[in-house]
């Protein structure tokens, strides 16, 4: 049991750490904004620090029910990351309405984050996964006099009650089926013959990962949530929710029904394509920066389902890859997105508004033309990187039509992408001129992650491969 | 650093640059940045041995762990460098006094589109190819967007959509190349032998892709739309290189490695270049917008240029080559021709000119120099090619070339219609007849164009002799699957000391 504990190190700090950060905004008040951000963040990097300190580490931990391993650690770091720096730009959003639960709610969220990346039984699956959604609930209606943020809130809430509902069911009938709750006695039980019951525990546990995720056909609340919610909160349900959940959603894949790959590999690929064509379809038109993002990331959802369709170990490395890259572009995209203001110092979130950005901040339309050219995945731009790791992946998988039609339905999201960049550049300067203003430290994450997207990410390559290799090697 | 590698960061170093100047010093820097590249580029050209290996500069770096940061050239992808090198300078300064909007902006998109056409033609890994071939989507895309006439919005959309939709069924064939083949290096993969099923798919979609860019009937529509919105060094730049980009994808990809499918398939592009041949010469004909006129008449060339590359001969191929510099030349001068009097009158209406030989007589002796070059009149750039690549056409059908060969009639038709009604008749409208003659920048963009169309007309060995030895290499890779023509042409008494091959060129250009 100690050397248990041992192991799960960057959890007992997230534990300890959001206790002591809810303490002090408890007794010092939410106006000691210094104090408990500080708490916070400090908290999240000792966490990294143990991550990696990990790193090497395979083990299983509380009989075999949560691993710690490279590939949930390599989640974590990213989990962590975008945790801080969600965490790092809120008081400028937040202004007088910062409050200290909203780093308590992220450190939380994080650690139930965490354990669902290195869940490895059905139970700690579900734990993790309401430690992580419960948390989200607040954050989405965190500005409780915002009519917007309270409707997001509410949805999210309901919408994940079904889906937590679905998963339930599936997880019932899994275990049900197999008598077992642990992944590699689900996969056991998988190798021999398929039971229907087993197929339904599959789809419904799938389905419910799949809202996590937002992919299509469980994506319907995606926009509203992400229109709904602060924009540091949804720079957050955009990034590090979305890493958990894939990884979640990889680990009971490649685990628990790898052998039943005839029941599940055509329900992901149905996903994924579904994913990138109403990902891609629904975007035109949208008006609202926020909600053309989050169609954005069903997009983006779809693509890496594809990695992930394949089930081999090259198309896992292509899924991990792609969530980095994503994870970089999407904080990019939405710390852009924040320093959006009119001249009365109030957020501007309509696409029309930004018309001939570029000629006023030259800067700021340049990083997110960037971001979305990225995440259109054309070249040079990096965002081209993990999409061609995914297509390679499906290839090698024998899945060509799938990489067919998924690249090509891509084209239907470049769309969308140029349409904004034709706004920032091709049109004059629009009567609600943004005045912007921000500080230097989000206008040089925006710079670093807007560079490292351009070309200088191609030659990260060799050692991101390097990792994720190493991470995603664990599962085989 | 190697030469190539100096040549890709001088532009966009000078990219980086232009972007945080004024204006006056973007111009200036921009003009400085390509003329050192054309620079380089002659000191490439002049350290090029032709004859000697067949991959000359060549740079490995092992920069991007799975693929590699790989150049290198051969004769015929240094002619298109020195293309490009050669165009660069006179586009800046066909903009000198054009582009007064944004011009840190537009010199910088300018010099980048400038190193990604240098990247595609000297990359020498098959990923790093596809990186700079899609990658020219985007300087474009704002060139056009940015700068363009009014209805720039919808052309730069359909530009970019049309393109990139191409190039995406490519990439798949390259992923399956890949695991098939096992490296991405292109010089490997030249020489590895598809199985023959496999090349069938491989062709069709590096066809889809390169069909596009280069372009042919029937996926042709967005090169007029794009032309006519775009600025006139992006009408050049665009007409100049980036079309060439196509048939230097079917010469350097599709036909020496997927030599069986090519085979094959060639009833389709000789069936689609026929269509276009004729199709867009008279859609030209009847065009009252010049720019317009001017891109449908590209597509015809272009269809000339598919037509002799799978004529699978020494000649066709050659002459295709020739075709691709003289109309880079050729078409990018007519652009700039169309843009001195658009600068003058704003309108492109070929109704709103007439008699401009009375009062611009350079402009109209040089305009006369360059339709008579895209005609094809001996002497001329155009001639050479044309002539090469309908005598390879033949050799392969003689219907084909004979479709072909009535391209040429029409081309002559609305290339001196369009002459006619712009420069000749009566000078009757007090605008036109207001319009001064050329400027000396003017004269400094147009003596450099004239000058090379007439050394490509009068002695083009300069420039088939570097190539030869590689369109050798392909006629060579293409000969177990080439198809018997339907012309058999016998071949008379050789002369004595002349070399068998080297006789066409001599009889089609020097005459």
């Amino acid at each position: 049991m100690s050397a248990d504990l041992a192991l799960i190190w960057p959890e007992l700090i997230l534990t300890i750490g959001g206790l002591i950060t809810l303490m002090l905004g408890t007794f010092a008040g939410d106006r000691q904004v210094g104090l408990y951000q500080l708490a916070s963040l400090v908290t999240l990097a000792a966490a990294a620090v143990a991550v990696i300190a990990l790193f090497g580490t395979n083990a299983t931990v509380f009989s075999g029910t949560l691993a710690v391993d490279a590939f949930g650690g390599f989640a974590k770091l990213l989990i962590y990351a975008s945790s801080f720096l969600c965490i790092a730009v809120a008081p400028r959003f937040f202004r007088d309405t910062m409050r200290a639960e909203y780093p308590v709610l992220i450190l939380f969220a994080a650690l139930g984050m965490g354990i669902m990346a290195g869940a490895r039984d059905l139970m700690t699956l579900y734990v993790g996964l309401e430690l992580n959604s419960l948390a989200a609930y607040v954050l989405a209606s965190f500005m409780r006099t915002d009519d917007r943020s309270s409707e997001a809130g509410l949805k999210y809430f309901v919408l994940g009650s079904l889906a937590s509902g679905m998963l339930l069911y599936g997880i019932s009938l899994l275990y049900g089926f197999s008598g077992t709750t642990d992944f590699a006695g689900i996969a056991k039980v998988m190798g021999g013959e398929m039971d229907t019951g087993l197929l339904f525990g599959i789809i419904f546990v799938i389905a419910g990962l799949a809202f996590k995720i937002s992919a299509v056909p469980f994506h319907m609340w995606t926009p509203d949530v992400y229109e709904g919610a602060p924009t540091p909160v949804t720079t957050f349900f955009a990034s590090a929710p979305k890493v958990a959940a894939m990884v979640l959603l990889t680990r009971v894949i490649v685990d628990a029904m790898a052998p039943a790959i005839g029941a599940w590999q055509q329900i992901i690929i149905f996903l994924a394509l579904a994913s990138i064509i109403l990902g891609a379809v629904g975007a035109i038109g949208q008006k609202n920066i926020k909600r053309l993002l989050a169609y954005s990331s069903i997009n983006n959802v779809g693509f890496i389902l594809i990695g992930l369709a394949a089930g081999t170990q090259q198309g896992i490395e292509a899924v991990l890859t792609y969530l980095l890259v994503y994870v970089v572009t999407t904080i990019g995209s939405f710390l852009v997105v924040l320093q959006l203001r009119d001249r009365e110092g109030n957020q501007v979130e309509s696409i029309p508004a930004l018309a001939g950005l570029s000629q006023y901040r030259p800067g700021l339309a340049a990083a997110m033309a960037v971001f979305l050219l990225s995440l259109a995945g054309i070249p040079p731009l990096f965002g081209f990187w993990p999409k061609y790791l995914v297509f390679e992946a499906a290839v090698n998988a024998n899945l060509v039509p799938l990489a067919v039609a998924g690249i090509v339905a891509s084209v239907i999201g470049a769309f969308y992408y140029i349409a904004v960049i034709k706004t920032m550049y091709f049109d004059d300067r629009s009567e609600a001129e943004v005045s912007g203003g921000g500080n230097i430290v989000e206008g040089a994450i925006v710079a670093a992650s807007a560079l490292w997207l351009s070309v200088i990410g191609y030659l990260f390559i060799g050692p991101l491969a390097t990792a994720s290799a190493h991470a995603a090697s664990v599962l085989f | 650093m190697g030469l190539l590698s100096l040549m890709l960061a001088v532009p966009f170093v000078a990219a980086i640059a232009c972007l945080f100047v004024n204006d006056r010093s973007a111009r200036l820097i921009a003009l400085a940045a390509t003329l050192v590249d054309f620079a380089l580029g002659i000191v490439m050209w002049a350290r090029f041995d032709v004859g000697g290996a067949q991959w000359q500069f060549t740079e490995r770096a092992d920069l991007f762990g799975r693929f590699q940061w790989a150049l290198g050239i051969d004769g015929m992808a240094m002619m298109l460098i020195m293309l490009t090198v050669f165009l660069m300078p006179l586009c800046i300064l066909a903009s000198w006094e054009a582009i007064t909007r944004r011009v840190g902006l537009y010199m910088a998109m300018f010099l980048v589109m400038e190193t990604i056409m240098i990247g595609v033609f000297c990359a020498q890994d098959l990923l790093l190819f596809y990186i700079f071939f899609e990658a020219g989507l985007i300087p474009m895309y704002f060139i056009i967007g940015i700068w363009g006439g009014a209805n720039r919005i919808y052309a730069a959309f359909k530009f970019f959509l049309y393109t990139l939709l191409g190039s995406v069924v490519m990439l798949i064939a390259m992923i399956a190349m890949i695991r098939e083949a096992g490296t991405t290096d292109i010089p490997t993969l030249l020489v590895y032998n598809f199985p023959p099923e496999m090349q069938t798919w491989l062709w069709l979609a590096f066809f889809a892709s390169l069909a596009v860019k280069m372009p042919m009937w029937p996926v042709h529509t967005w090169l007029p739309d794009a032309h006519v919105q775009a600025p006139t060094a992006g009408s050049m730049i665009l007409a100049g290189v980036l079309l060439k980009m196509g048939a230097y994808g079917f010469l350097r990809f599709m036909m020496p490695m997927f030599p069986d499918a090519s085979a094959q398939l060639m009833w389709i592009v000789f069936a689609l270049s026929m269509i276009a041949v004729v199709y867009t010469s008279l859609v030209a004909l009847v065009q009252s917008d010049m720019k317009k006129l001017i891109a449908y008449s590209s597509v015809a060339h272009m269809a000339i240029v598919t037509a002799g590359l799978f004529a699978f001969n020494q000649q066709g191929i050659e002459g295709a080559l020739i075709i691709m510099l003289s109309h880079g030349v050729v078409s990018a001068a007519l652009f700039f021709c169309v843009g001195v009097i658009y600068d003058r009158l704003h309108t492109r209406e070929i109704s709103r000119y007439g008699g401009l030989a009375v009062n611009m007589p350079a402009y109209a002796l040089f305009f006369m120099l360059f339709t008579m070059a895209s005609v094809g009149l001996p002497g001329t750039s155009g001639f050479v090619g044309e002539f090469l690549s309908l005598a390879g056409i033949y050799e392969a059908s003689s219907w084909v070339a004979l479709v072909c060969g009535t391209g040429i009639i029409l081309g002559a038709a609305y290339m001196l219609y369009l002459y006619r009604r712009v420069v000749f008749g009566e000078l009757t409208k007090d605008d036109v007849k207001a319009m001064p003659d050329i400027t000396a920048r003017e004269w400094a963009i147009f003596v450099p164009l004239a000058a090379v169309a007439l050394w490509m007309g009068v002695y083009p060995e300069s420039f088939l002799a570097p190539m030869r030895g590689d369109v050798t290499t392909v006629v060579a890779r293409l000969a177990p699957a080439k198809p018997a023509g339907d012309a058999h042409l016998a071949a008379g008494e050789p002369k004595a000391a002349e070399p068998a091959h080297g006789e066409a060129h001599h009889a089609g250009g020097v005459q």
